[in-house]
C-alpha cells in the first residue's frame, strides 16, 4: 500500500512546506487591514531560506504562520503533507514541540533558569528521563560551543552567547524545521557571524530546514535562497551560490 | 513538571522584595486567623477539660451557672442517696455538695480587681475529681478556716500565695495548699470546706451537687427520675456538657469576630497577591510567548503562574503560623461572661488549626493568582513575543 | 508645580487595574480599622454615659453578692446624700437563651428621678408607677421584638426561680449614649414574689444608686457610706458610676487589647501591599526617572513624584473608607443588635483613619524614593522593563 504512494508523490518529495492561497489580516478598530494576500509557495526540505522585506511587509507574520504560532484567515499550510491550519490549538502546541525549533531576536531565554535548564526546557514536554534530558541539553550546548557555560544564568552571558543558548534550545528536540525571527538583529557583527555560521552548519551537516526572517542583507546572504516580501506580496526566489 | 516548578520558585526568589512584602501581608492574615482559632481552642480545651464524663452536676432548674443556683439540704440528700451514685472505699457515696461564690480580689501590681471563684467542696471532692491533685502543701482540714488555691492563681492576685491568708466574709482564711487541675477551669479557683464557707456567707443552701456515677450509662435513668420527682427543682447535666456550655458565649464571640476579621483582612492580602502576579505576568510576557512557542500548552502556563501564587501563599502560611505558634507562650486571663469569674487559658495549636490555616493561605494565593494566571494563559503567542 | 501634579496624577492612573486594586485594599483595611476602633469605643459606652455625681454602692466582696434592703435608710442618712435608689440584675431568659438583653428590677420612682437621661411620655410613667407588674422597655429593644404597650411578656428566671409575667407599660428613649435595649420592671414585684417562691432571696438588693448632688462631695460621700458598713456581714464598696463601668470593661481587657492589636495588624497588612505596589511601580519606571534626571530634574523632584503618587493613592483609599465607616458601623450595630448599644464613629476614629492612610502612603514610598533618587542616570537609562 505504501509503495504506490511514494511513487505518486516522488515529484514533490523534496517539498517540506507548501503554502496555498494563504491570507492574513489584522482587525484594527472595526476594519481589517490585510497583511498577506493570497500567498502560495513551497519550501524545500533541507533548505535555508531567508525572508526579506521592509518593516510592516508581513514577513514576521508569514514566519509565525509557518511555525504554527498564528492562524491564517484563508488558505492551507501543509508541512510534510499535514495541513497545520486545521489543527486545534493544543494539537498545534504538540506539533510545535515535536517539529519546530525557535530562534528569536531577543533570545527570549528564561532569566531565572541556567543555560542548561533553558535548553532542557523543551525536553520536559517529551517523555524523557532526567538523565537523558541532561545529556541531550549538554550535547546541544557543546554543538553551539558553550559546553563550558552550562551553569551560567542568561544575565551572565553576552548577547551572542545568549543567542547561541537559544539556538541550542531550538535544536535540542531535533526538529525538522528551525524558524528564526531577526536572529542577528540585536547582535554585534562578530556574534552575528558566529550565530549564522552555526545555523549554516545545522543546515548543511544536519539537514535542518531553516526559515529566517531578516532585514539585514549580509545575514540573508548566509542562506541558500532569498525571497522578498513587499506589501503582502512575494517576489521571485533568488538562489544563492555558496562556495 | 519540576523544571517549570523551579521556574516559578526562582522567579519568586529573584523578586525578593516583592515576594517578601506580598507573603508578609499574607503572613499577618494567617497570624490573625490562626491566633483566633488557637485562642478559641484554648478556651474550649480549658473548659471542656474541667468537666468529667463520669460526673453529673445538679443545679437548680434554669440556672446556667453555679452562682445562680440554690439547692437546699433536703434536695442534696436525695441526690446523694440515689442508687446510680458510686460508693467509695469507705462506704460513703462519691459526692461533692458545693457552694460557689465570687469574690473580688485586687490583681497583683494593679489597682484593678477581678472576680475569683471560691468553691466550697465536700470531703469527697478529690474522689469526685481524680484529676485534681495537691502539688504543694496539703488539703484544707474540714471544719477549719483553710483554703487551697488553683495552680493558675499563683502570682496573679495580691496576697494569694501558699502560707499567707486572705480576708473575706469576716474571716481570715489560711492558704495551706496549692492544687493542680491539669490546666482546667478549676486551676483558676479557690477551694475550701463547703460547711465553713456556708457559715461564713450565712447561707444554708448549696449551689450545686456533683456526683460520680458507678456506671456512665445510667445517667439518663438518674436524670429522668430526679427531674420528674415533685420534691426536686433540679436539672441534671453531664459535667462535661455543663462546662462546655459555659464556653459558648465567649467562644462564639471570639470565633465570629475573629473569622469575620480574617476574611476582611484576607481581601487586602488577596488584592496584594493579585497586583504582584499581574505585574509578574506583565513583565514576563516574552518569556510566556517563548514557552508557548516551544510547545507548552496554555494549561502549563496557567499552572506555572498559579504555582507561583500558591507558593506565595505557602510562604505566608509558614511565616504566619510560626509567628502564631509563639502565641502558645502567652497566657490569657479574661472574665468568662457566662460564669462571671476570671478564667486563665492559653493559645493552643492543634493539628486541625495547622491544616485549616494552610488551606486558608493557599486559598488566598489561589484567589490572588487566578486572574493573572488566566491572563498569562490567554496571551496570544504572537503578541506576547512582540511585547517589549 | 502644576507640571508635577499632572505627572503624579497621570502616573497614578497609568496602571488602572493596579491602582484600583491598591485603593480597594486600602479601603478594606482602613474601613476595618475604623470599625474595630468604633467597636472598642462601644465597649466604653457605659463609661461615657455615666453621670459624674452618681455613685454605685455594691457588695465589696463581689457584685454577684447582694446587700440587704435595710441599708437604704442608713445610706440616705449619710451626710451629703441627696437621693437613693436601688436595683437588681434579673438575668432572665426571653423564650430562648440567645435572646439576651439586660433586665433590671428597679425602685421605679427614685430610679427614674435619678436617671433623667431615660425619658418617656408622662402617661407611660404614670402607668409604670401604678401597676406592680408593669415594665418599661427601651426603644431599641421594643423594635427588636415588637413589644407594644399592653403586651404581656414572660421571662424565665435564672437567678430568681420560676416564670415571671410583665405587662409593658410603654417605651422609653435615651439621651446620648444611653442603652435603650434595657428592660426595667418594679423591684417591689420581684421582692413580693420572692417572699413566696424563694424567701432566702427576698429583701436583697444588687446595687444602690446614690446621688451625691455636688461633685465636690463625691469622694467624701463614698467613703462615709463604706465606713458605715465596715466589719459588718456585707461590707460595701462605693464608687462613681464611671469607675464602676470602667471596672466592668477592665475585666474583659484581654479581649479589648486583642481587638486593638488586630486593628493595627490590618494597617501593617495594607502597608505591605502598598509598599509592594510602589516598589514595583518605581522599578518599572526607573528608566523614566533616569531620563528626567538627564533632562536636569533634581533627585528631590523625582522622589516627590513617587511620594505624591503614593499619597494620592493612599488618601483616595482613606477618603473612601472614612466615608463608608459610618454606614458600615450602623449595619454592624443592626446585626449584633443588643451586643453593642451604640456604634457611633467618633471624630477621634476618623482622625486615626486619616492618619493611618497618610502614614501608609508615606512609609510605602520611602524605599522606592531612595532608590529612584539615587539611581545613576546611565544605569537607569539602560534598564528596560
Amino acid at each position: 500500500m505504501t509503495t504506490p504512494r511514494v511513487a505518486a508523490h516522488a515529484a514533490r518529495d523534496d517539498v517540506l512546506i507548501a503554502l496555498r492561497g494563504v491570507s492574513k489580516g489584522y482587525r484594527r478598530g472595526g476594519q481589517t487591514i490585510p497583511v498577506l494576500t493570497d500567498i502560495s509557495f513551497d519550501i524545500r526540505r533541507a533548505e535555508f531560506l531567508a525572508l526579506m522585506g521592509p518593516s510592516g511587509s508581513g514577513k514576521s507574520t508569514l514566519l509565525n504562520l509557518i511555525a504554527g504560532l498564528d492562524s491564517a484567515d484563508r488558505g492551507s499550510i501543509k508541512v510534510s503533507g499535514e495541513d497545520i491550519t486545521r489543527l486545534s490549538e493544543s494539537d498545534l502546541a504538540d506539533w510545535r514541540a515535536a517539529n519546530v525549533g525557535f530562534i528569536f531576536q531577543f533570545y527570549n531565554l528564561m532569566p531565572v533558569l541556567t543555560a542548561l535548564e533553558n535548553v532542557e526546557l523543551p525536553l520536559t514536554l517529551k517523555h524523557l528521563g532526567r538523565r537523558d534530558r541532561r545529556d541531550r541539553a549538554h550535547l546541544a550546548l557543546e554543538l553551539v560551543g558553550l559546553g563550558d557555560r552550562v551553569r551560567h544564568l542568561p544575565s551572565e552571558l553576552s548577547g551572542g552567547q545568549q543567542q547561541r543558548v537559544a539556538i541550542a534550545r531550538a535544536i535540542v528536540t531535533d526538529p525538522m524545521l528551525l524558524v528564526a525571527d531577526e536572529p542577528t538583529g540585536d547582535l554585534d557583527r562578530q556574534s552575528a557571524e558566529d550565530a549564522l555560521a552555526i545555523m549554516q552548519r545545522l543546515n548543511r551537516e544536519m539537514g535542518k530546514t531553516i526559515v529566517m526572517v531578516t532585514h539585514d542583507r549580509r545575514a540573508a546572504e548566509h542562506a541558500g535562497a532569498i525571497m522578498h516580501l513587499e506589501k503582502g506580496e512575494l517576489s521571485q526566489r533568488v538562489e544563492l551560490a555558496h562556495g | 513538571m519540576p523544571l517549570l516548578l523551579a521556574y516559578s520558585l526562582r522567579n519568586l526568589r529573584v523578586r525578593k522584595l516583592t515576594t517578601l512584602l506580598t507573603a508578609g501581608g499574607m503572613a499577618l492574615v494567617v497570624f490573625v486567623f490562626a491566633a483566633v482559632l488557637m485562642l478559641d481552642s484554648g478556651l474550649k480545651q480549658t473548659l471542656v477539660a474541667t468537666g468529667d464524663d463520669t460526673n453529673v452536676i445538679f443545679v437548680r432548674r434554669s440556672a446556667e451557672v453555679e452562682i445562680q443556683s440554690i439547692l437546699d439540704r433536703a434536695q442534696a440528700r436525695i441526690i446523694e442517696s440515689q442508687p446510680e451514685v458510686m460508693i467509695g472505699n469507705d462506704g460513703a457515696p462519691v459526692v461533692s455538695k458545693e457552694l460557689v461564690v465570687l469574690i473580688a480580689l485586687p490583681k497583683r501590681g494593679s489597682t484593678q480587681v477581678s472576680n475569683l471563684l471560691v468553691r466550697g467542696v465536700g470531703r469527697e471532692a478529690l474522689a469526685v475529681r481524680p484529676r485534681v491533685r495537691i502539688v504543694e502543701g496539703r488539703m484544707f482540714r474540714p471544719g477549719a478556716s483553710e483554703i487551697v488555691i488553683g495552680g493558675a492563681l499563683a502570682g496573679r492576685f495580691e496576697g494569694v500565695a501558699l502560707g499567707s491568708s486572705i480576708h473575706f466574709a469576716q474571716r481570715d482564711w489560711q492558704i495551706v495548699g496549692r492544687f493542680d487541675a491539669g490546666g482546667s477551669g478549676f486551676d483558676s479557683e479557690i477551694w475550701g470546706d463547703s460547711e465553713q464557707l456556708m457559715q461564713a456567707f450565712r447561707r444554708d443552701a448549696f449551689s450545686s451537687v456533683v456526683v460520680r456515677l458507678a456506671d456512665r450509662a445510667r445517667f439518663d435513668a438518674l436524670k429522668t427520675r430526679l427531674e420528674a420527682d415533685p420534691r426536686m427543682t433540679v436539672e441534671a447535666k453531664p459535667e462535661r456538657i455543663f462546662y462546655e456550655e459555659q464556653s459558648r458565649l465567649l467562644s462564639g464571640f471570639i470565633r465570629i469576630i475573629g473569622l469575620a476579621l480574617s476574611l476582611m483582612f484576607s481581601l487586602g492580602a488577596v488584592f496584594g497577591a493579585t497586583i504582584t502576579m499581574y505585574a509578574a505576568v506583565a513583565s514576563r510576557q516574552r518569556e510566556i510567548g517563548a514557552l508557548r512557542a516551544l510547545g507548552f500548552r496554555r494549561a502549563s502556563i496557567l499552572w506555572a503562574f498559579l504555582a507561583e501564587a500558591l507558593l506565595l501563599g505557602f510562604t505566608g502560611w509558614a511565616v504566619g503560623l510560626s509567628l502564631a505558634s509563639l502565641m502558645t507562650l502567652v497566657r490569657v486571663t479574661t472574665l468568662n461572661w457566662t460564669s462571671l469569674s476570671e478564667l486563665a487559658f492559653s493559645f493552643v495549636l492543634t493539628p486541625a488549626i495547622v491544616l485549616q490555616s494552610l488551606l486558608f493561605a493557599l486559598a488566598m494565593g489561589f484567589l490572588g493568582g487566578f486572574l493573572p494566571a488566566v491572563r498569562a494563559a490567554r496571551l496570544k503567542i504572537v503578541d506576547a513575543l512582540r511585547a517589549a | 508645580m502644576s507640571q508635577w501634579l499632572k505627572l503624579v496624577a497621570r502616573n497614578a492612573l497609568r496602571h488602572r487595574l493596579r491602582t484600583s486594586l491598591t485603593v480597594a485594599g486600602l479601603v478594606v483595611a482602613i474601613l476595618s480599622f475604623g470599625v474595630l476602633q468604633t467597636i472598642v469605643g462601644a465597649w466604653y459606652a457605659g463609661v461615657d454615659a455615666a453621670v459624674p455625681s452618681r455613685l454605685i454602692t455594691r457588695n465589696a466582696l463581689s457584685f454577684t453578692l447582694p446587700l440587704p434592703i435595710t441599708y437604704e435608710n442608713r445610706i440616705r442618712a449619710v451626710d451629703g446624700v441627696k437621693r437613693v435608689s436601688y436595683m437588681n440584675w434579673f438575668g432572665g431568659i426571653y423564650k430562648e437563651p440567645k435572646n439576651f438583653f439586660p433586665q433590671f428590677a428597679i425602685e421605679p420612682a427614685s430610679y427614674l428621678d435619678l436617671h433623667p437621661e431615660i425619658y418617656m411620655p408622662a402617661a407611660v410613667r404614670k402607668d409604670f408607677l401604678a401597676d406592680r407588674r408593669a415594665a418599661i422597655v427601651g426603644r431599641k429593644l421594643a423594635n427588636r421584638y415588637g413589644f407594644k404597650p399592653g403586651d404581656v411578656v414572660q421571662l424565665r428566671g435564672t437567678i430568681f426561680p420560676g416564670d415571671w409575667d410583665f405587662v409593658i407599660a410603654g417605651i422609653f428613649d435615651g439621651r446620648g449614649k444611653t442603652d435603650t435595649s434595657q428592660f426595667f420592671f418594679r423591684w417591689d414585684y420581684l421582692d413580693e414574689t420572692l417572699r413566696q417562691r424563694s424567701p432566702t432571696q427576698a429583701g436583697l438588693v444588687g446595687f444602690f444608686i446614690v446621688d451625691a448632688g455636688d461633685l465636690n462631695h463625691v469622694a467624701q460621700v463614698s467613703q462615709a457610706i463604706d465606713a458605715l458598713f465596715r466589719n459588718s456581714l456585707a461590707e460595701t464598696l462605693t464608687e462613681t458610676e464611671r469607675a464602676f463601668q470602667i471596672g466592668f470593661v477592665k475585666q474583659t481587657e484581654a479581649i479589648l487589647v486583642s481587638i486593638r492589636i488586630v486593628s493595627f495588624v490590618v494597617i501593617a497588612i495594607i502597608l505591605a501591599v502598598m509598599a509592594n505596589t510602589m516598589a514595583m511601580t518605581a522599578r518599572e519606571r526607573l528608566s523614566e526617572y533616569a531620563t528626567l534626571k538627564a533632562l536636569g530634574f533634581s533627585p528631590g523632584y523625582v522622589a516627590r513624584l513617587i511620594l505624591g503618587e503614593s499619597l494620592v493613592i493612599a488618601l483616595a483609599g482613606g477618603a473612601v473608607a472614612i466615608a463608608l465607616t459610618p454606614p458600615a458601623a450602623a449595619r454592624i450595630g443592626e446585626m449584633t443588635d443588643t451586643l453593642f448599644p451604640s456604634l457611633i464613629v467618633s471624630a477621634n476614629t476618623v482622625g486615626m483613619q486619616a492618619l493611618a492612610a497618610f502614614g501608609v502612603g508615606l512609609l510605602a514610598s520611602l524605599l522606592p524614593m531612595r532608590r529612584a533618587a539615587s539611581v545613576r542616570i546611565v544605569d537607569g537609562l539602560r534598564a528596560v522593563g
